[in-house]
């Protein structure tokens, strides 16, 4: 599948775009830290990394929707800002998002002609002169007066590359363009993008699929966690074989490297033969969705004082597993076993009080109210319980000091105990929800990315807990896409890859080779 | 011990910085409430005088009849109690995040069952019970009227904003076809309802004209606000209103506890039409409909959803309705107007918003 035709590598071909040390956060996420990037003429640049690895938020501040909090973007070597989209079309930067972004009711010509000054006409026949030059060249036709809707997928991209190319772009930025292609539209946009290097175009390829970043790159940047931890350069690239590109890659994406927070090994645990079983999930079954691949005959169990954990790239049904057991999502099938008793049948708040605790990973989207106090997040879960409340009125002052303790226990940092949680950290977003699930009574609770996004003191601090949640005897499940963290934390990793748990490796030598290849579907 | 001393110093330190700013914090909101309302009356105040009416004489003249005049403030206080009760249902709706509008159908609703109900009750219980019982069947009879959307909402995750919308334009014609062939007083020539004599009428308070329904209707408003700010099941509306998927992740039955919020919140409307009926008008005539919601939104939004400061932007309200019908009469300004009124201060209100908005994020940037 890998396009091998004469590469036209100039060294000498300055830069388009250099990024250096770009850094952009979020409240309480570091989506891009100091990312140097060069994108050069005649190259497809592939930007490779899973979900959350920062790729939207770079591509956001090269098409000139967000602008760097650090750091400097270079335009031919000058220190500019994009400042706009219509900034971005104008320095020749190009973007095709994931979702087509035509006018679904108006024709392509009409599509290609959106965004001209207000004031002059249609310029309608100089457009198919173009059009039909263009389309010649690149090898692809299209219908001038078909509406935007009646087009394939893939011909609506193409549409899109076209109006790029007309207003003259000399760099193309592609979108995860391939995740809604079918197999022979993806060979034809790798064919495509060929053809457009060729013309001495720059393309930035965005993908979380390792194959067509091989198949079809020049150059490949691969991006983890906000971080820039690789690039394989066009010679490099063309001296190693496919396969061996390929290990290369996954090193990169799951090897260990330097500059990885480290985190204290588990002690020399092992779990007794005998512990007693905390969870027990037995044949987990959920639908698909357009969204998620659901879940299919999920099994495993977690004993008394076992930290297991959950690996795979992102998607590919965690997040589903996690809320069947917790009880969010209805709809699911088989049995879950909490220290003996059926859970599946009770509420969100039955399950909680079993002792079941998740914490989820959308800290502020789900996990807290962001402009509520955090005395109030504290208690979000269990409103109206005595003793803070008291025949369903709160007790104001009980409920502040209730906080005042916890803010200590936990060392979240805040003012004060009625500053809206939104306003923290993300770090501390995730001790005042640790600190909420972690209350009376927890017997195992399931933490989903728990450390994405914070920085190192946190990381280090809530991997701490982890591993003190797990000496206290209780039972915890932990998925993550980090597989370090796996690695540093958990006695087993379980791997799930399209909604299946293709594999359970116990953590040991050879448990991150194993994993890394599982996880990409490289045995079966 | 000097130590500690210091410890607890830099502690009232912090807290006194903590009170300057929640001070500021305080002051920068009166700023943001008064100063648009007072360019808006500008604003208006120049439309008057393009229509050669003299600003000054005409807002005088609105506070002078609608405030100071012993009979208009007692209008004035009368025509609160209802409105007092839809400010009450649409402060537990917009807390919880439900937008509820169509309050104008709950309340003709509630004002025709009362209004039906209280005449025929009295016809064979103490009038004291007919009274008491036409106003719980007119709240629940609202209540009913709420379940379409309410259902649609919680079960079908259908916008609340259209259907109530709808459901009010159904509620008033279908108000209205009622009291035109089913409760039509057979004695008069005009189509209304019969009429409550009006010593059977809520009693008035001491020797004025106003109505006591002004005393529960300041009590709904008031338990209201405690319910919303202080009891569990309020701190869970608002739960669902400011995250409904932390709702969900809490583990709070979000589908019934948005019926509930419909349920009380077309509820204490439909309580403001019956109020309205057993207390001053005591019949309802056919296509009667003051369309007071439509007019509290706005306020409810001015107060930012506060109990308290409802009951003053409805007082402000309210004054402006009866000094402005007394105004239209004497000035020619139409009655029309005050809407007018209430309209810019709105906009000019969102302007600030937006600014104050703008000020913000480039302050922070």
């Amino acid at each position: 599948m890998r396009v091998l035709s004469e590469r036209s590598v100039s060294p000498g071909d300055k830069p388009i775009i250099t990024l250096e040390g770009v850094t952009k956060r979020f409240p309480g996420v570091v989506a891009n830290d100091a990312v140097n990037l060069e994108i050069r003429p005649s190259e497809v640049h592939v930007l490779l990394g899973e979900n959350g690895a920062g790729k939207s938020t770079l591509i956001g501040m090269l098409s000139g929707l967000q602008q760097p909090d650090e750091g400097r973007i270079l335009i031919d070597g000058e220190v500019r800002a994009i400042t706009s989209p219509r900034n971005a079309l104008a320095l020749g930067i190009g973007t095709v998002f994931q979702h087509t972004m035509l006018v679904p009711t108006l024709t392509v010509a009409e599509n290609l002609l959106l965004g001209a000054p207000w004031w002059q006409r249609p310029r309608k026949e100089s457009l198919r002169t173009e059009v039909e030059a263009l389309s010649k060249s690149l090898g692809m036709q299209v219908d001038l007066d078909a509406v935007a809707s009646d087009l394939s997928l893939g011909e609506q991209q193409f549409v899109e590359i076209m109006r790029a190319l007309l207003r003259n772009s000399r760099m193309v930025i592609l979108d995860e363009s391939t995740s809604m292609l079918t197999p022979s539209g993806i060979e034809e946009l790798g064919a495509l993008m060929r053809r457009l290097v060729e013309r001495g175009l720059a393309i930035v390829f965005i993908t979380h699929k390792l194959r067509e970043a091989a198949a079809f790159g020049d150059r490949i940047s691969v991006l983890k966690l906000g971080r820039k931890v690789g690039e394989i350069t066009p010679e490099r690239f063309q001296a190693l074989h496919e396969d061996d590109l390929v290990t290369e890659i996954v090193d990169m994406m799951f090897g260990k490297r330097s500059d990885d927070p480290e985190n204290g090994k588990r002690a020399g645990t092992t779990i007794a033969e005998d512990a007693k079983t905390v969870l027990a999930v037995d044949g987990v079954n959920l639908p698909a969705t357009q969204t998620s691949p659901g879940l299919h005959n999920i099994s495993f169990d977690v004993r008394e004082g076992e930290l297991l954990g959950i690996a795979g790239i992102d998607g590919n049904g965690q997040k589903q597993l996690a809320e069947v057991l917790a009880g969010q999502i209805s709809g699911a099938s088989g049995k879950i076993v909490l220290d003996g008793r059926n859970v599946e049948s009770l509420s969100v708040g039955g399950r909680r009080d079993a002792g079941l605790r998740y914490l989820t990973d959308d800290r502020l989207g789900e996990g807290t109210v962001g402009t509520f106090p955090v005395s109030m997040n504290f208690l979000l879960k269990e409103v109206g319980k005595p003793p803070l409340w008291n025949k369903g009125f709160e007790k104001t002052s009980d409920i502040e000091k209730h906080a005042e303790r916890l803010i200590a226990e936990y060392d979240v940092r805040t003012p004060r105990g009625h500053t809206p949680v939104g306003r923290l950290s993300g770090g501390n977003i995730q001790k005042v929800v640790l600190a909420r699930e972690l209350a009376e009574g927890a017997r195992l609770v399931i933490f989903n990315k728990p450390t994405y996004g914070l920085d190192l003191a946190n990381t280090l601090a809530i991997r701490q807990r982890i591993l003190d949640i797990a000496a206290e005897g209780k039972g915890v499940l932990l998925i993550s896409t980090d597989l370090e963290e796996l690695l540093g934390l958990c006695d087993r990793i379980a791997v799930m890859a399209e909604g299946k748990l293709v594999g359970m490796v116990n953590n040991g030598e050879n448990a991150r080779t194993e994993i890394g290849r599982l996880m990409i579907g490289l045995e079966e | 011990m000097s130590a500690h001393t210091a410890t607890t110093n830099a502690a009232t330190d912090i807290d006194a910085s903590h009170a300057k700013q929640a001070r500021k914090a305080f002051l920068k909101r009166i700023a943001m409430t008064l100063g648009p309302i007072l360019i808006a009356l500008v604003i208006a105040g120049l439309l008057l005088l393009a229509f050669g009416i003299n600003p000054l004489t005409y807002y005088s003249y609105v506070i002078d009849r609608g405030l100071f005049s012993p009979s208009g403030v007692q209008q004035t206080l009368t025509r609160m109690a209802p409105l007092l009760f839809i400010a009450a249902g649409l402060i537990v709706a917009f807390r919880a995040g439900i937008w509820n509008l169509g309050a104008d159908g709950q309340f003709l609703l509630g004002a025709v069952t009362a209004a039906a109900a209280a005449p025929y009750l009295a016809d064979f219980l103490p009038v004291w019970l007919a009274v008491v019982l036409a106003f719980l069947l007119a709240t629940l009879i609202a209540v009913a009227w709420s379940l379409v959307p309410a259902l649609l909402r919680a079960y079908q995750g259908i916008n609340e904003i259209i259907t109530t919308l709808m459901m009010t334009f159904l509620g008033t014609s279908f108000a209205n076809v009622m009291v035109k062939l089913v409760f039509l007083d057979p004695s008069t020539t005009v189509p209304q309802t019969r009429t409550l004599p009006v010593t059977d009428r809520l009693p008035r308070l001491f020797d004025t004209t106003i109505t006591s329904g002004l005393v529960f209707a300041l009590v709904a408003i008031i338990a209201v606000h405690l319910m919303m700010t202080r009891t569990a099941f309020g701190l869970k509306l608002r739960i669902v209103g400011a995250n409904p998927r932390a709702a969900v992740h809490s583990g709070l039955g979000v589908p019934l506890l948005t019926v509930a919020v419909f349920a009380i919140s077309a509820g204490l409307c439909g309580m403001g039409g019956a109020i309205d009926i057993l207390g001053v008008q005591g019949n309802v005539r056919a296509n009667w409909n003051p369309a007071y919601a439509l007019m509290v939104v706005p306020m409810v939004f001015l107060a930012r959803f506060n109990g308290f400061a409802s009951i003053a932007f409805v007082l402000l309200l309210s004054v402006m309705q009866i000094g402005g019908e007394s105004a239209a009469r004497r000035l020619g300004v139409p009655n029309v107007f005050t809407l007018l009124l209430v309209s810019i201060v709105l906009i000019v209100l969102a302007i600030a918003e937006y600014i104050d908005h703008r000020h913000n994020n480039s302050v922070k940037a």
